[in-house]
């Protein structure tokens, strides 16, 4: 991991209007945070969360909650949950047992606060064609019963990789892996260029082209300011393993929701975890092993 | 090997600390509600969720808190004891009707036990409470139960750390019926629609990434 240098980001978005000259910046900002109309001057300023000092991160904690009461009406609890020393969490996930349900991907819409309109979801349910392990070919858009036959469900979400290609690209260190492996992102502090998302091989990140939309009885109150927070306008977000949650103990919210059991979750480095007794004696998978990012996030089959 | 009046380990699910338990439960007019797993570390626990059709059936009727009301298998089968079992669905012919069975080729006596419809019978011939079907389940499904035991069948729900808090572990009958265990299709939820349909009118091009010393407008 490397230092978050809060200048590098102050010089990018320098680099970029020193350059283009003042309307070409405007325009290739556009799309971006200086285009979101939520985009404050406090927030502007503020300093990349890792430079943070625990003061700090509760003055933005306090914006964080009162922004949300002020835009959605919901009076939230923000939390700053720390790594566990001792901790690496590892996710793996059965496909013999898994149906297509997408219960998880409702799960996690509910829990992360996600954009009521879109259905966004940090998982995505891929139908497969038995056999094939091909993701540009499996279907997200499908609408039968499951499961089909001859097909094969992939969910997939961040694989919280170790050796993270959109943790590279990011040009203004907004991402990176926390001690207990989890990808964050500074969401005060992502520029929203969206090279993360196009470097990822799993589609995993998304990308707030609207602010989201979450009636406010039902936004979940209870979030963490580097998960589940209502993330602003114009920054990627991604999956984080319900840090909120499983930083305090709890498992995530897809793997409670699963109606077939397929998922299983715990600490890498406790040898009696579930998640070791199936990486030990299951026939493990991952997604694009090819490529090198080193996933935690696991598949298996019985055999 | 008898399993269940003695403490010999049948299965996993019921190493010598669950006799124990056992033992203890039977001095007790009824056992808790809740078996109780041993927990990997002292506070959290984990116990296993009690399906209560494994003790009771739906009347059709609503109590007067307009919830269905539910009546004890015991309460007419301890009134009733017939000659043999049935052989199939077809023969109940007084109650029970439309049940449906779809299990390999079991027998019901692969299970049931003429005269104790509160009961279950392993293959050695000794009696479990229908609470515990699990151990049935198991004494045929082997690889499941040591999955469901590994925490990698089955699912759970509260907490990965049992060190913070407790969990709550499905029993096999809440997921596969008993009679027809096969898992049902079902329909999938939150179809997506986010941007791998066609985009929304307003959606702005991603920016090339700027060059420099390039574009000066
Ligand atoms: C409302 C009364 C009633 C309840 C409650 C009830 N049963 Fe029955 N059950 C009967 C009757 C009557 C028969 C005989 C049906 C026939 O032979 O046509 C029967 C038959 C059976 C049989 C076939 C063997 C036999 O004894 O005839 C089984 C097995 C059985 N019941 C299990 C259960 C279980 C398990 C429960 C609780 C989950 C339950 N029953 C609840 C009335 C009841
Ligand atoms: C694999 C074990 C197994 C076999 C085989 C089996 N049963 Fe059952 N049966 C159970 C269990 C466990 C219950 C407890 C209630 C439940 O989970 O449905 C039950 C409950 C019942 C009930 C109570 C009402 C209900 O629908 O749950 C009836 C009636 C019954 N069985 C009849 C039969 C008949 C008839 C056969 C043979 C065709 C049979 N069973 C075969 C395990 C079995
Ligand atoms: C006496 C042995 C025996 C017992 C007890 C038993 N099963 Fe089975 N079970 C079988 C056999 C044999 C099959 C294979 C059926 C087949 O291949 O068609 C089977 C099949 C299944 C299947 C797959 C069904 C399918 O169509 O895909 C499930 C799930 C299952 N059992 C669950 C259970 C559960 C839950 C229990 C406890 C209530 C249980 N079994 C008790 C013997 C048993
Ligand atoms: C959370 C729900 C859940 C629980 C609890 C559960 N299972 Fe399953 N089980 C499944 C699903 C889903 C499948 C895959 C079914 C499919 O592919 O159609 C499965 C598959 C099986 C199969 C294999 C079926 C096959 O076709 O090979 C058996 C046998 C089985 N389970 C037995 C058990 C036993 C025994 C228990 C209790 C120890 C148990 N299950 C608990 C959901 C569950």
């Amino acid at each position: 991991m490397s230092e978050p240098e809060g200048g590098k980001r102050r010089v990018f978005l320098k680099v970029l209007g020193g350059t283009l000259g003042a309307s070409a910046f405007a325009y290739a900002m556009a799309p971006l945070r200086a285009w979101t109309k939520d985009l404050s001057a406090e927030k502007f300023l503020q300093k990349h969360y890792k430079e943070l000092g625990k003061e700090e991160i509760q003055k933005v904690i306090a914006r964080v909650e009162r922004e949300t009461l002020e835009k959605y009406g919901a009076k939230v609890k923000v939390k700053d949950q720390k790594p566990i020393e001792g901790v690496e969490f590892g996710y793996a996930l059965n496909l013999s047992v898994c149906i297509g349900c997408r219960k998880c991907a409702e799960a996690c819409h509910v829990e992360n606060n996600h954009d009521r309109k879109t259905n966004n979801s940090y998982i995505r349910v891929l139908e497969m064609d038995q056999g094939s392990f091909d993701m540009a070919r499996g279907d997200a858009q499908y609408d039968h019963a499951v499961p089909a036959p001859g097909k094969y469900y992939l969910p997939i979400q961040c694989q919280q990789c170790d050796n993270a290609p959109c943790v590279k690209v990011c040009p203004v260190q907004a991402t990176w892996k926390e001690p207990d492996g989890i990808v964050v992102v500074d969401y005060d502090w992502c520029i929203g260029c969206r090279y993360c998302e196009a470097a990822c091989p799993y589609h995993a990140r998304r990308f707030n082209w609207t602010k989201p939309e979450v009636p406010a009885a039902a936004v979940n109150p209870d979030q963490g300011i580097l998960s589940n927070r209502i993330r602003p306008q114009g920054v990627v977000e991604k999956c984080t393993f319900c840090l909120h949650r499983t930083r305090e103990g709890r498992l995530p919210a897809c793997l409670e929701a699963c109606p077939t059991g397929a998922r299983v979750f715990g600490n890498l480095l406790d040898p009696k975890s579930e998640i070791r007794w199936v990486l030990e004696n299951k026939r493990i998978y991952v997604l694009k092993e090819e490529l090198g990012t080193k996933p935690r996030f696991f598949y298996f089959f019985d055999v | 090997m008898r399993a269940a009046p003695t403490c010999a380990p049948l299965s996993p699910l019921r190493p010598s600390w669950r006799c124990s338990l056992r033992v203890r439960a039977r001095t007790r007019p009824r056992p808790s509600p809740h078996p109780r797993l041993r927990p990997s570390r002292p506070s959290g626990a984990t116990s296993i969720h009690v399906p209560e059709k494994l003790e009771s059936i739906e009347t059709g009727q609503l109590d007067q808190n307009g919830k269905p009301q539910r009546i004890a298998c015991v309460t007419c089968h301890t009134l009733r004891t017939p000659e043999k079992l049935p052989e199939s669905p077809g023969e109940l012919v007084r109650f029970h009707q439309g049940l449906v069975f779809k299990h390999g080729t079991l027998r019901c006596a692969s299970c049931h036990v003429v005269g104790r419809q509160d009961s279950l019978r392993l293959a050695d011939g000794s009696m479990i409470p229908n609470r515990d079907a699990m151990l049935l389940c198991g004494q045929c499904h082997g690889p499941q139960l040591r999955d469901y035991q590994h925490g990698a069948h089955g699912g759970m729900n509260g907490y990965w750390d049992l060190g913070k808090g407790s969990r709550v572990r499905n029993h096999c009958v809440d997921c596969h019926d008993p009679h027809v265990p096969r898992f049902l299709p079902t329909n999938p939820v939150l179809r997506p629609a986010d941007r791998l349909l066609p985009p929304p009118i307003e959606k702005p091009a991603l920016p090339p990434f700027p060059k420099l010393g390039e574009a000066h407008p």
